[in-house]
């Protein structure tokens, strides 16, 4: 996600806390210490897995001030691209992994008079972070945290023991559910909403906050931006004059880099424009991901963003 | 190498002036022969020895004295620098990000040592020792970006993020082109930048500010801008237009060499871990036509940028009533040779000039 330097990181504590979730903690290889972050942020974890390198994103939970160690907690997905139950099975004490600098696509607003959070579930781990920057800070805060069960409330007990008065939490299978409308209703001018979780609560509070009025830049929400895998396809680039095979769970991008092909980037991410590449010739479909070409400019068929985009089809020549 | 600060002035007898080495390391702003705006933004991820690129913050001869200059600046008028209540955290993490990099990158002239929250920071060249705990405001005699910012070169805007766009939340601005912090500030990047012609019909903008949105921690950027100014000023704001505008009428053919410099800005962006903000550190470097005409290759390309810059750009720069007079100067220094790409002196080869 970064033209950052990665930093190498040493496992040093796995703790499972519930039947889906388990927590890592991060210290750095070289010794020294790690970047501070803002409360919100997240790390792109390496993750080399028989051949393949997985990247996924993971919200830290740590005190942004701690520069010694990073936690994340990692919820097992068996649907999922299968990092997470990377993390589960193949993630030991000891191993070195490869973690990027914090990216924050969630950060607080410190306009806010008062910050209200939404947590389900697994989503509760930016907030941890938030928490712990705004006490230093002594703002002003209230979590409402919804889970499961009582079983998988991750991190209720430390949250209902260290701020018993901010902390609100509902259990699922007990019929509890937050009342947003009385929520909203009630927050006093100034207030921002934050919200993390399913898609599903995310589309809950911003739907009913719309509905209700409020701004919306007061409203903020977790969204990853990570490259999706997609069918390997083949690709010719005319300048290095080499044809290079796309694999499933690799970008166009990546491809290019483990070919030894020059292509400059900065964000990875599909926003920064630095990878633009011209197409010289192609017979199929582009698969745009990327919110840097102009929606003429994808129709074209002349550029692809090779971080995030890719081609189904017989054949592309590249301008690289 | 060590450092000989100068004792110069920017204003009334302008006694600045650059040594050859700061000749030699001029970030000359035209990779070529001719000039259109680009984002042409890279990564600030160091440079050439001894270039302007090399630290994360530049600092060159004219340091003591710039430093001068602005708190005379800040004295006749304190609203040069603000900072909004909610980007006190930016001013910290600021303050760390300067202090980290010029112990590391100038440990003859800037200490920094630390045990815990309590630091002691030492700036030799401007005889300052100051302990302080990071994070209290009582123990700094400013706020911390007006602290670290009154000890380093050059202008800082401190932009918040949110909702997609950047804001001008906070900033020390005492050498700039032509423009206002006071009238900036909590301005988006769109309304700040309404004013410049062409740009925004080429989507300069709004491909800018994408980019700027991603720039992540650890991964610094940098980008060169440039203008002309008549007279080593740093001080050219709207504020005091009434006292340096009217020098540019000054200008003579026989005056042009010492009288007119090219001003390039180094512009760099870095993300700032806490705060999530980004700051915006805006470095302005001068130098004499006279002092740039002794490169050979600047001399041939800066003939033939400003000969060919559109009348917008000359009129926007506030240079198009001056621009003959420039153009009788600098064809004396283009014999019609080709130039090589990039910003470079290149002296080993490029050839003399022939004529």
């Amino acid at each position: 996600m970064s033209g950052a330097e990665k930093i190498a990181v040493r496992v040093t504590e796995v703790t499972p806390l519930n039947e889906l979730v388990t927590r890592f903690k991060f210290e750095p290889v070289a010794g020294g210490l790690l970047p501070t972050f803002s409360g919100g942020a997240h790390t792109v974890v390496e993750m080399e897995d028989g051949g393949i390198t997985r990247l996924n994103p993971y919200s830290l939970m740590s005190d942004p001030f701690d520069q010694t160690a990073y936690t994340i907690s990692v919820r097992r997905d068996d649907e999922g691209r299968g990092g997470s139950k990377f993390m589960h099975t193949n993630v030991s004490v000891g191993d070195e992994m490869t973690i990027s600098n914090p990216v924050n696509l969630f950060s607080l607003d410190l306009r806010a008079k008062k910050h209200l959070m939404i947590a389900g579930g697994i989503g509760i781990t930016p907030f941890l972070a938030q928490i712990k920057q705004l006490d230093r800070a002594h703002g002003n805060w209230e979590l409402h945290y919804s889970c499961r069960s009582e079983s998988l409330g991750s991190y209720v007990d430390y949250l209902t023991t260290t701020h018993p008065n901010d902390v609100n939490v509902y259990y699922d299978d007990q019929k509890q559910a937050i009342d947003l409308e009385n929520l909203l209703d009630g927050q006093p001018l100034g207030t921002h909403i934050y919200v993390c979780g399913p898609k599903g609560m995310i589309d809950w509070v911003r739907g009913k906050a719309a509905e209700l009025g409020w701004p919306r830049e007061a409203v903020h929400y977790e969204e990853f931006l990570a490259p999706q895998p997609g069918k390997p396809f083949e690709v010719k680039l005319a300048v290095s004059n080499k044809v290079i095979q796309v694999g499933e769970q690799e970008s166009l991008l990546e491809a290019m880099e483990r070919e030894g092909v020059d292509a400059p980037y900065l964000c990875r991410g599909g926003a920064c424009g630095m990878c633009e590449t011209s197409v010289i010739d192609y017979s199929g479909n582009f698969i745009h991901r990327d919110h840097w070409l102009e929606d003429d400019e994808h129709a074209s068929g002349k550029k692809i963003m090779p971080c995030v985009s890719r081609f189904e089809g017989k054949t592309l020549v590249l301008d690289r | 190498m060590t450092i000989q600060f100068n004792d110069e002035t920017f204003r009334e007898d302008y006694s600045f002036k650059n040594s050859e080495r700061a000749i030699k390391r001029f970030p000359f702003p035209f990779d070529k022969d001719s000039y259109m705006y680009a984002v042409n933004m890279e990564q600030h991820r160091g440079g050439p020895a001894d270039s302007v690129y090399e630290k994360r913050f530049d600092v060159d001869e004219h340091y003591v004295s710039e430093m001068r200059d602005r708190a005379m600046v800040l004295a006749d008028d304190p609203l040069r620098c603000q900072s909004l209540p909610h980007m006190t955290l930016a001013g910290w993490d600021l303050l760390e990000l300067i202090m980290v990099s010029k112990s590391e990158d100038y440990p003859d002239l800037f200490e920094l040592h630390r045990d815990g929250d309590q630091w002691h920071w030492i700036n030799k060249p401007m005889n300052i020792d100051q302990k302080f705990t990071f994070m209290d405001e009582t123990t700094l005699p400013y706020g911390p970006m007006e602290y670290i910012t009154r000890q380093a070169q050059g202008d800082f805007c401190v932009l918040d993020q949110r909702d997609d766009n950047l804001w001008m939340d906070a900033g020390i601005v005492t050498t700039q082109a032509d423009w206002s912090l006071d009238f900036d500030i909590g301005m988006n990047f769109f309304e700040w930048h309404a004013p410049v012609p062409l740009a925004h019909e080429k989507g300069i903008f709004v491909r800018a500010l994408k980019f700027l949105l991603n720039i992540q921690q650890g991964a610094p950027a940098r980008r060169l801008n440039w203008t002309m100014t008549v007279n080593p000023l740093l001080d050219t704001s709207p504020e005091n237009y009434h006292k340096w505008g009217i020098q540019k009428t000054t200008l003579t053919p026989e005056n042009i060499g010492t009288k007119q410099h090219l001003r390039v800005e180094l512009q760099t962006f870095f993300r700032l871990p806490r705060s999530n903000a980004l700051v915006f550190p805006i470095r302005c470097y001068l130098c004499s036509f006279q002092d740039l005409m002794t490169v050979p290759k600047w001399g041939r390309r800066l003939h033939r940028v400003i000969r060919d810059l559109p009348e917008e750009l000359a009129t926007y720069k506030g240079f198009i009533d001056n621009r003959p007079m420039m153009l009788d100067y600098l064809k004396n220094f283009d014999d019609g040779l080709p130039t090589s790409n990039g910003i470079w002196p290149e002296l080993d080869t490029e050839p003399p000039l022939q004529k």
